[in-house]
């Protein structure tokens, strides 16, 4: 018991403890062929918040371990220049129907998840919470902090939203006869960021590229977006 | 890789100081990002020493999603309040979102797919 007490409080354990979950979730999730339902994420966030309660351990004694993994979200945010850079030096000459389809499926996303969220009575923090949902992590968690809301709840509700994009995507493709890879690709980048982009390059590698110069896109308009439309909407 | 990684926590910090002098409603981060895009298009590539950190950050992006979603342990309340409102709002849009992308690019498919053929190197995220 001494020996738990002096490693609990130090960040190390909590770096070490988050590393080792993620590697053997990551790894679990290989083997079970990559379903987005047990992406490894998910499965590291619940192995390792039971792991906390169990232990009565709190979010902040973990975090001050956590948060030089949690640092560098800002600097990979930036990068996130490169391959949008990449993408985009390739599809410039028809960049406005990208952008046109960007645009559109961001604010149809956030717009209708906080319109049925609202009719639901969600409270406000968890409407705030919800309003990136369609955008990579690192972003929605910097836009949910900007708008109000919980920064974690946001993480949470963008891997859900991710896992829902490839669930419904294949349905709705074949419903609408959609058989192009670009589009496929592009619209999974959209409406599921990474984790869509991951599954796009199922369909082929453009498919994926396309993917990840949609989740650029998405982000950063987004980013830029939202605060705009919390406002038109009367939100906060 | 050190000049590169420099670089990029030059361009986060330039975000920041932009939105917190203009009061911009956009995380730093963000606009870092934008700018270094804008820096790329300009210079015309992406030079060794920023390629190598930025896609080695990238490629363990997913792990640094995980300490602020720890953070869900702290809202567990809110998640039994609202859950109902929150998976229903997600399947909605998510779903519509998918059919309002598709439908608006389907037109330029034809487009897209000769101009990926056209041009050689493939993508990677």
């Amino acid at each position: 018991m001494e020996f738990w007490t002096f490693f609990a409080a130090r960040p190390l354990m909590w770096l070490i403890v988050t590393i080792t979950t993620f590697i053997a979730t990551s790894w679990l999730n290989r083997r079970l062929g990559g379903t987005p339902l047990l992406h490894p994420v998910l499965v590291s966030l619940f192995l390792i918040i039971v792991f906390l309660l169990l232990t009565g351990t709190s979010y902040e004694t973990y975090f001050e371990g956590a948060q030089f993994i949690h640092f560098l979200l800002g600097p990979a945010t930036v990068a996130l220049a490169v391959p949008l850079f990449d993408h985009f030096e390739r599809v410039k000459k028809l960049l406005l129907p990208l952008m046109l389809a960007c645009m559109a499926g961001a604010v149809t996303a956030a717009v209708s998840a906080l319109l049925v969220a609202q009719a639901l009575d969600a409270s406000l923090g968890t409407l705030l919470s919800i309003a990136p949902k369609s955008v990579t992590s690192a972003i929605a968690i910097g836009v949910a902090e900007k708008l109000g809301g919980y920064p974690s709840l946001a993480s949470g509700l963008v891997l859900i939203t991710g896992a829902l994009g490839c669930m419904l995507a294949p349905p709705i493709y074949r419903i609408l006869n959609i058989t192009d890879e670009a589009v496929k690709g592009f619209t999974l980048g959209v409406s599921a960021h990474g984790m869509g982009t991951a599954f796009a390059f199922e369909y082929g590698l453009m498919a994926g590229a396309f993917g990840g110069l949609a989740m650029g896109m998405t982000g950063a308009f987004t980013a830029f977006m939202l605060p705009l439309l919390v406002s038109l909407l009367g939100i906060g | 890789m050190l000049i590169g990684f420099l670089i990029l926590l030059l361009f986060q910090f330039a975000g920041e100081l932009i939105v917190v002098v203009s009061g911009l409603p956009v995380p730093g981060p963000v606009v870092g990002m934008v700018l270094l895009l804008a820096g790329l298009i300009a210079k015309g590539d992406v030079p060794d020493y920023l390629r190598i950190p930025s896609e080695a950050l990238l490629k363990h992006l997913a792990l640094l999603f995980v300490p602020a979603g720890v953070g869900l342990m702290t809202h567990l309340g809110l998640l039994q309040q609202d859950w109902l409102a929150i998976l229903a709002a997600l399947i909605i849009s998510t779903a519509l979102t998918i059919v309002v992308t598709a439908l608006i690019l389907n037109p330029s498919a034809r487009k897209l797919q000769a101009l990926s053929q056209s041009e050689p190197g493939e993508g990677d995220c």
